[in-house]
């Protein structure tokens, strides 16, 4: 049999999905494409991301030899300009002939153009094609104010891309009296409008353009109302307009208005003709996104290959994010009353609108918006797709559940049919990816993606994909592990077991040996606390420098502003006036706000980042020593002035005090570990609040664990009673190592105690009667972290290299950051308020 | 194919900026974070003030992936942005700038529109 030929006109996204689909069906068609563009298939959907930084080529569809590794003819550059029905032949601009058995119109659209007097002048564009924007770009190099005739989804995308050109000031001009009138109502769009306003983009509804002013290039806009717009650009972007004029010229079908008719196999009045995309006109309906697009690909390709496949119409639901504000429409989302009921919800203090509508029985959703919050789109879209009735109170669609038993989101995915649509970019269903999951093992995203396809095109299912995966996962009874993150698919203690019998070092190398990608601001301070906590390396170190959070990468707290606070340690809060006079000399030269802690220390803020190894070198040859205030780690162990001076005092709380904190001073830990030692029953120092605190008895002392004030309040409780002073610290090194080994990342102890199970009756009896028998290990481990400390900033002072580090500017090391402002308050310094954006 | 006027600024020497880290340089009156990405052998510049709370301080954030995505995660608030495309990746805040970045003879240029 002879090899049937295709000819496609057109390579946009749909011609090129269509040579995806056939090919996918049958590899023995000869497919020939003539492209106008002199580029092969690129991704429209996401333009505006070129003034963005990406090139022709990552927007690009396909790599080069696609279509000679899938044996397809491809000629750019040559539109067909002739199509003989009689003969079955097409003719190209550059003359060639070539014959068809099919012949694929996907011809798209070209802006529409209105017609305004001065339309031809220069400076006024339209934004459709990769070589538009390349003349936007070069126009913009030498325009302060730019305006984009058209307020709609495009005229949008278009205003964003003007923004990123950094023009001083964009104007977006819309005829009608909202924005997106096709996808939202005018309260949608009135919140649309003050978020954008916001973002510095000028917005006019019920603007007509009379005229474009300017003797040859555009000057300004006058309107029908008289006014003027001073602009040196103008992209217009009114709306779309088939491409039908080569399909007319060849005497097939097209409608009054633009569009060539199809039938709902894609074909046209001539069956051997099919038209695919924006050029085609089904049931009165040209369809201007990329879903039904796709869709309406794969019905053609369905047609020649003999399958019955049909096309049904589409939903045009969109969700999309327009500079930075989420956008989202779904079902029908105008109906209203007598036809429906609306639940409307506004907040302008957060700009965010929705909108639903109920069926007037209430029990079904019919459609909605949602402007400045749309994580709900999804869910939304599948209960208006599968007519999934709706819970009692339907506000809670958009409000969430207030209280009582909630319908979780998983119970809202198990409720989906299997045939729910869940991509509808690539027609996707929740059977196939469910199927995935369970038969080819696909347990990610990235897995999901290569198997089924699902969320490669807008991306817009990929949380709903998500928590598909997880859904099924625990449905077929595998145990999902509270994993760090994406670059490390294992438990902390997991990773600080590999970590300890690998002997890694550095955040490279466990990254390398451990985990996947570049790492992320989860992972790195995770990773780096563990390396602390194992090893007791210098944490500025080259190679886990920058893995540390940023107060231990620049060893003090960021505050408001940008500057910096200094504590030194003040162990057991016990400091001679001599340090006291350093600390008031210091604060004083360096211009520093100070401030009593509650762990017993002085703070010091307002330090500009240039002056923090300044501000140490004189504390550190003063005898202090870094306190750790920046680090997850043990801040500070607070105590009573105990038997040396109070009446009631049992023992010399002070010194037990200063014994535990230089002991245990600059320990990493999965969180902030708090102490204190009290001398007597009172408990003046509230040792019961601590992570680990100690109480005087007659007999010893009383070590109560895993208590913590905060948010959550929450008493420590007895561990051991009466015991003497090695023995309680004894216990308190098994207690730590095994806190330390076992928590969860960011876990306090008390948080730690209350998820373990046997609860403080098997903490007891792994720390005071050795259960495990790994006493003996963790207190040598404990020694070996002891004898290791090293006072940071000592270390960071002596380092030109890491000194280097603590200048604001690269380029101009002498320089302060000269946007830090201060306010002044009670005669000292304040941080100058957040400025809101 | 793609030629502007851009104007390319000399930033600092290559050993000047840190690993797998930021630093800030001054351009004039405004701040510009680069970054040099050496696990992925890339650099990357953007705006240093991050628009959630208005704070100069995206060089001193954390570098790392979402994906293939390179990204930058704010000191202040961990608001993280692509390093690619300066789009805002965890919540609704606008997309930060981004620069295109040479390395020439061991100097860093950062290039600048106009």
């Amino acid at each position: 049999m002879k090899q049937e030929k295709i000819v496609i006109i057109g390579n946009g996204m749909v011609g090129y999905k269509f040579c995806e689909k056939i090919i996918n069906k049958k590899s023995d068609f000869n497919l020939v494409i003539f492209g106008e563009e002199p580029r092969r298939a690129y991704d429209r959907v996401h333009l505006t991301e070129y003034f963005n930084g990406k090139t022709a080529d990552d927007l690009s569809l396909s790599t080069e030899d696609w279509y000679t590794q899938q044996g397809i003819t491809l000629y750019l550059n040559d539109p067909v300009k002739e199509i003989d029905r009689n003969n079955k032949t097409i003719h190209s601009s550059k003359g060639l002939t070539v014959a068809y058995d099919y012949l694929i119109i996907a011809t798209g659209s070209a802006p529409f153009v209105p017609d305004i007097p001065g339309i031809n002048k220069e400076g006024v564009f339209v934004y459709r094609t990769i070589d538009d924007l390349d003349l936007i770009r070069d126009y913009a190099t030498h325009a302060k104010t730019g305006a984009v005739l058209g307020g709609g989804l495009l005229g949008l995308e278009a205003a964003k891309a003007l923004i990123d050109l950094n023009l001083n000031e964009t104007n977006v001009i819309e005829f009608a009296p909202r924005l997106m009138p096709r996808q939202i109502d005018s309260a949608g769009s009135g919140m649309l409008q003050s978020k954008l306003k916001a973002l510095g983009l000028n917005i006019y509804t019920n603007k007509g353009t009379s005229s474009i002013e300017g003797t040859d290039r555009i000057t300004s806009l006058k309107f029908n109302d008289g006014s003027e717009l001073k602009t040196d650009m103008l992209v217009i972007s009114a709306g779309i307009r088939p491409r039908d004029e080569l399909a007319k010229l060849s005497g097939i079908e097209v409608g009054t208005r633009g569009g060539i008719i199809v039938n709902e196999y894609m074909q046209t009045n001539d069956s051997s003709i099919f038209a695919i995309g924006e050029c085609a006109l089904f049931d009165h309906n040209v369809y201007g996104l990329i879903a039904p697009g796709y869709e309406m690909a794969e019905v053609a390709a369905s047609k020649i290959c003999n399958d019955t496949k049909t096309f049904k119409g589409f939903d045009m639901s969109t969700k999309l994010k327009l500079i930075g504000v989420d956008v989202a429409s779904f079902g029908d989302p105008f109906t209203t009353e007598p036809d429906a009921r609306t639940i409307l919800f506004e907040d302008s203090h957060k700009g965010i609108y929705k909108r639903i509508n109920i069926s007037n029985d209430g029990k079904y959703l019919l459609g909605g918006i949602l402007i400045g919050e749309a994580e709900a789109y999804n869910m939304l879209l599948q209960t208006v797709n599968n007519k999934i009735a709706i819970p009692p109170n339907p506000e809670d669609l958009i409000l969430g559940s207030r209280g009582g038993s909630a319908q979780t989101e998983n119970a809202g995915l198990a409720g989906l049919p299997d045939d729910a649509l869940i991509c509808s970019c690539e027609g996707i269903s929740k059977g196939s990816i469910c199927n995935a999951v369970t038969e080819d093992g696909c347990e990610s995203i990235d897995a999901i993606k290569k198997c089924t396809k699902a969320g490669t095109g807008c991306g817009g299912c990929i949380p709903m994909v998500k928590d598909l995966i997880l859904h099924t996962m625990k449905q077929n009874g595998k145990y999902v592990r509270n994993v760090v993150c994406e670059h490390f698919h294992l438990s902390r203690q997991e990773l600080y077991d590999l970590i300890k019998i690998h002997n890694l070092k550095n955040y490279e190398q466990v990254l390398d040996n451990l985990g996947k990608g570049d790492g992320c601001e989860v992972c790195k301070p995770l990773v780096s606390s563990l390396l602390a906590s194992l090893w007791n390396d210098m944490i500025l170190k080259k190679g886990n420098d920058t893995a540390q959070d940023s107060n231990d990468r620049f060893l003090a707290n960021i505050q408001k502003g940008g500057t910096y606070s200094v504590v030194p340690r003040i162990p057991g809060g016990e400091i001679t006036p001599e340090k006291l006079v350093i600390i008031g000399q210091v604060a004083e030269k360096y211009g520093l706000y100070t401030k009593i802690t509650g762990g017993q220390r002085i703070d010091m803020f307002g330090a500009h980042l240039s002056d923090l190894p300044l501000i140490w070198e004189e504390l550190i040859n003063a005898g202090f020593e870094s306190g750790h205030a920046y680090g997850k780690a043990l801040r500070t162990v607070k105590s009573c002035v105990g038997s040396t001076w109070c009446r009631f005092g049992l023992h010399d709380s002070v010194s037990y005090a200063i014994r535990i904190e230089e002991r245990y001073r600059g320990l990493r830990a999965p969180h902030k570990l708090k102490s204190a030692v009290s001398g007597c029953i009172r408990e003046c120092a509230e040792a019961q609040s601590k992570d680990f605190g100690i109480i005087a008895t007659e007999k010893g002392w009383n070590l109560y664990v895993c208590g913590n004030g905060g948010s959550k309040p929450q008493h420590a409780l007895l561990l051991a009673a009466d015991v003497d002073s090695d023995t309680c610290i004894k216990y308190i090194d098994r207690f730590l190592m095994f806190y330390i080994r076992t928590a969860d990342p960011l876990t306090r102890t008390a948080p730690w105690l209350n998820k373990m199970e046997g609860g403080m009756e098997y903490l007891r009896n792994v720390v005071v009667n050795d259960s495990l028998g790994m006493a003996e290990q963790w207190e040598l481990e404990m020694q070996a972290l002891v004898d290791s400390y090293q006072c940071e900033w000592k270390t960071a002072i002596e380092d030109p290299e890491i000194r280097k580090r603590f200048n604001h500017f690269v380029n101009a090391p002498e320089e302060k950051d000269p946007s830090v402002k201060f306010d002044e308050m009670r005669g000292q310094k304040k941080a100058a308020d957040w400025t809101l954006a | 194919m793609i030629e502007t006027t851009t104007n390319w600024f000399a930033a600092c020497r290559v050993e000047d900026a840190v690993e797998n880290g930021g630093v800030c340089v001054k351009c004039g009156d405004d701040q510009i974070a680069l970054f040099y990405f050496t696990r992925r052998n890339e650099w990357y510049a953007t705006q240093n003030l991050c628009p959630h709370r208005q704070q100069m301080a995206l060089s001193r954030g954390m570098i790392g992936s979402a994906g293939e995505d390179p990204k930058i995660a704010c000191p202040f608030h961990k608001k993280t942005f692509s390093l690619a495309t300066g789009e805002c990746l965890s919540g609704d805040e606008c997309a930060i700038q981004t620069y295109p970045v040479k390395v020439e003879d061991g100097l860093v240029y950062i290039g600048l529109n106009n």
